[in-house]
């Protein structure tokens, strides 16, 4: 990990953008501006993970080791109500990568129908754009996150290209499902995953670590590093370890002037610069925001419409597994080669709802063997036992947009700088359970036809979130119903912008980041024409 | 089942440690005045009894954790061991957790653990708790000796091929083994014959060296 003694955390001077975050959204952002010759600065909150990521493995692999990404201590502070408790530090990464340095990296793209719930379905939102306006760049972002995929489904919204690389053939597993899915007139297709098939970007392909969440240690799985490396090279200056406290504004109240933060040494500096972009993830956007409140905005930056931090979604996870009187090939590698997205139009449940085959099933036998209680022969006939015949279906289900889950910041609990932390206030309604029940409905008919002894369900009584943050900066055109515009930019300030899943109207039921990454690319050409000179 | 040096070899270099062959026994001495550290073992040696005692330690508890048809310990623990010495940290806590072992097993069985019958070294490690034991890397005895010597040994095992083969899984979770396994319906008949018996992949590997990219296709 990166030395706090040695880095120079000085402000860059004379900066054009100045970026908060270092995930992916920040970091497309900062790569396509400082090739378009802006000066840029990015400030991240979490370390530079240097190195190989050897440690990172035996730290998820073996009991008794830290969080491989160092999430949890006080810097992470955060407090949670509603009904659901929410696991945040499980659900993000603070780093130069964000997120993606733990993420799954299965990426689609939205449906159509995602962009226009309300006027279709009555329900939720519309987003201000299309499918269609967001569609060049959903390529360009494919390009960038190196997307392994193919044309095989017949589900997905209209795409003019293939993907940059060829799509990971499916599964012994996945022919086991194959049978019963022809029987049941369930399509299956390949799973749009951002990690190399073959050598990209000057990446390894992927060479069956099988440990892609949390880590992949030949870099085949794309992590937001990518960006910040290209961005540097593009002359841009990444700060880690640089806590952006506050944004301040200027007299008018119309404009951010700086972005004040903290180093590991204590001091406080101030980023000056032209444009703003807030890249810290869909809880900590709000955060800063909040936390920005100043005597003309008593309720924190761009809050206008009172709505910072409302609307709070994420993507529920329902599954079910069990076991097969067959070999089943689990767990060589972590990710998933096939999907049906047949269900995910369907409007009843309105809910978008997408299924996935695991490759992942059942206990890995290295990792059982570290928690075994017991050892020699004995162990050997456990891991033999437990080992080989599982099958497992997941699926994602949408949430709706509710005015009542919200993100805000808790006065009463502060983390070690003195700041109030976030604070989580999630629900799970009874629409989003009938479409979890949905999805298990089709789980268990899967399953029953392949003839497995069903041994586990999660479904509405036990789901847990995706970790997938959106909503609560949503994008809309009237700045009273929404904070940022079509462009992505702040109603209220006019050179604060905001990238990532927060602008999100909608979730739909795909994993985000494809769309956070199209939509980077989209708010870094906006950006770009607004650059001084 | 016989297990290699180049087994060894392999998961060290999916922990970043390359050409694990290469390195000597003696990483395990115990700091000397002019290294500046001072041991916490209270060995006196420095004549490299040390290392032989942890590498014996470390195999013979091996000989009881791994399944009984495993062949080819002492090499494979020995290279393991080795190659795991480079982290400096593991080195010491590896060393300690070793020589504390040792020590029971004088205390309460008189003897050496390396010299104990294998059926002694089982129930002494059950009778310290060390099965039902948490994994803690600076725990009290027991999570240590879970840690730094029997996990430490089951990692080695499992996350080879040889050792996942065993279960049914030539490219287990830790192991960079390619992306065909995955696709395929059975171990190949070359892995299922290297469950059955052995004696032909023997030491054919033992000078290589590999990288995290290697598979055993
Ligand atoms: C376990 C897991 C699995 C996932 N799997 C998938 C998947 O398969 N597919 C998918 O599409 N998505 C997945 N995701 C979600 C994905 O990781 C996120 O959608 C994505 O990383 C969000 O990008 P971002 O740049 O908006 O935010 P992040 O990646 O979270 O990055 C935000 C960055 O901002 C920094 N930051 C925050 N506050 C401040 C501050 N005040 N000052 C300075 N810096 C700050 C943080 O330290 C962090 O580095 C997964 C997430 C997790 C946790
Ligand atoms: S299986 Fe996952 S962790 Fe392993 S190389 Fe491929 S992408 Fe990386």
């Amino acid at each position: 990990m990166s030395n706090p003694a040695q880095t120079d955390r000085t402000p860059v001077e004379d900066a054009d953008v100045c970026i908060v975050g270092a995930g992916p959204a920040g970091g497309i952002v900062a790569h396509r501006l400082a090739e378009s010759g802006a000066t840029v600065a990015v400030l991240e909150a979490g370390p530079r993970f240097d190195g190989d990521r050897q440690d990172q493995l035996e730290q998820h692999l073996r009991p008794g080791l830290d969080d491989p990404w160092d999430m949890g201590g006080p810097r992470d502070e955060f407090t949670s109500s509603g009904d659901s408790f929410y696991p945040l530090n499980a659900a993000r990464v603070k780093g130069v990568g964000g997120s993606t340095l733990h993420w799954q990296g299965m990426v689609m793209r939205l449906h159509e129908r995602d962009f226009e719930l309300d006027s279709r379905h009555g329900v939720g939102a519309d987003w201000p754009i299309s499918y269609d306006d967001l569609r060049p760049f959903y390529a360009e972002a494919e390009r960038e996150l190196g997307v392994a995929g193919a044309m095989d489904n017949p589900y997905a919204p209209p795409r003019e290209e293939p993907h940059p690389l060829p799509a990971f053939p499916p599964s012994h597993s996945d022919s086991i499902f194959a049978e019963a899915c022809e029987r049941l007139g369930i399509d299956m297709h390949s799973v749009p995953n951002a990690r190399n098939s073959e050598p990209y970007d000057g990446r390894s392909p992927c060479v069956g670590y099988g440990t892609c969440k949390p880590v992949c240690p030949s870099g085949a799985k794309y992590t937001a590093e990518s960006h910040i490396e290209k961005a540097e090279s593009a002359g841009a200056r990444v700060i880690d370890r640089a806590r952006v406290r506050r944004l301040e504004h200027d007299s008018t109240g119309e404009r951010v002037v700086a972005a004040t933060y903290t180093t590991p040494d204590g001091e406080t500096h101030r980023q000056t610069a032209d444009q703003f972009v807030l890249g810290c993830g869909g809880v900590e956007n709000v955060r800063l925001l909040l936390l920005s409140e100043s005597g003309q905005y008593p309720d924190g930056l761009a809050n206008s419409s009172g709505l910072v931090g409302r609307y709070f979604m994420d993507h529920l996870f329902a599954g079910m597994g069990g076991r097969l009187d067959r070999p089943t090939r689990q767990n060589h590698v972590g990710f998933n080669t096939s999907e049906t997205h047949q269900f995910y139009d369907d409007a009843e449940p309105v809910n978008g709802l997408k299924l996935e085959f695991l490759n992942y099933a059942g206990p890995s036998p290295v990792i059982d063997a570290l928690h075994a209680d017991t050892w020699g022969d004995d162990l050997l006939a456990q891991l033999k036992a437990n080992y080989g015949t599982h099958v497992a279906m997941g699926a994602l289900v949408e949430q709706l947009p509710d005015e009542d889950n919200y993100v805000t910041i808790d006065p009463e609990t502060t983390d070690d700088l003195g700041d109030p932390v976030p604070a989580v206030h999630w629900s799970i309604g009874d629409q989003t359970k009938a479409a979890l029940e949905r999805a298990n409905e089709i789980q268990r008919t899967v399953l029953e036809e392949l003839g497995a002894d069903v041994e586990w369900a999660v479904g509405p009584d036990n789901t847990g979130p995706a970790f997938h943050h959106m909503g609560t900066t949503r994008m809309g055109d009237d700045p009273e119903s929404s904070v940022v515009n079509a462009e992505c930019r702040t109603h209220d300030l006019e050179n604060l912008w905001i990238a990532g899943s927060s602008v999100f109207p909608t979730g739909g039921a795909m994993n985000p980041t494809l769309t956070i990454a199209a939509l980077a690319v989209r708010l870094a050409q906006s950006v770009k024409q607004r650059v001084r000179n | 089942m016989r297990l290699t040096r180049r087994d060894a070899i392999a998961v060290l270099a999916g922990l970043g440690v390359v050409g694990g062959g290469a390195v000597a026994v003696d990483q395990f001495d115990p700091p000397t005045a002019e290294s500046g550290e001072m041991g916490e073992t209270g060995d006196s040696g420095g004549d490299g009894s040390v290392s032989t005692t942890v590498t014996a330690t470390m195999t013979a508890a091996a000989e009881v954790v791994y399944p009984s048809q495993t062949e080819g310990v002492s090499d494979f623990v020995e290279t393991y061991v080795v190659g795991r010495a480079r982290d400096e940290s593991r080195r010491d806590a590896m060393r300690d957790a070793a020589l504390e072992l040792d020590d029971i097993a004088r205390d309460w069985y008189g003897d050496d653990f390396a010299d104990l019958s294998a059926d002694d070294r089982d129930s002494l490690l059950r009778e310290l708790g060390v099965a039902a034991a948490d994994p803690v890397a600076d725990g009290n005895v027991s999570e240590r000796i879970r840690f730094h010597v029997v996990n430490e040994l089951l990692y080695a095992f499992y996350a080879s091929p040889t050792g996942g083969r065993l279960v049914g899984i030539e490219n287990p979770i830790g192991h960079a083994g390619g992306t065909a396994s995955y696709q395929r319906a059975t171990m190949s008949k070359d892995d299922v014959e290297r469950v059955g018996h052995v004696e032909r992949v023997e030491r054919a590997g033992d000078s290589e060296d590999v990288d995290g990219s290697v598979t055993d296709e």
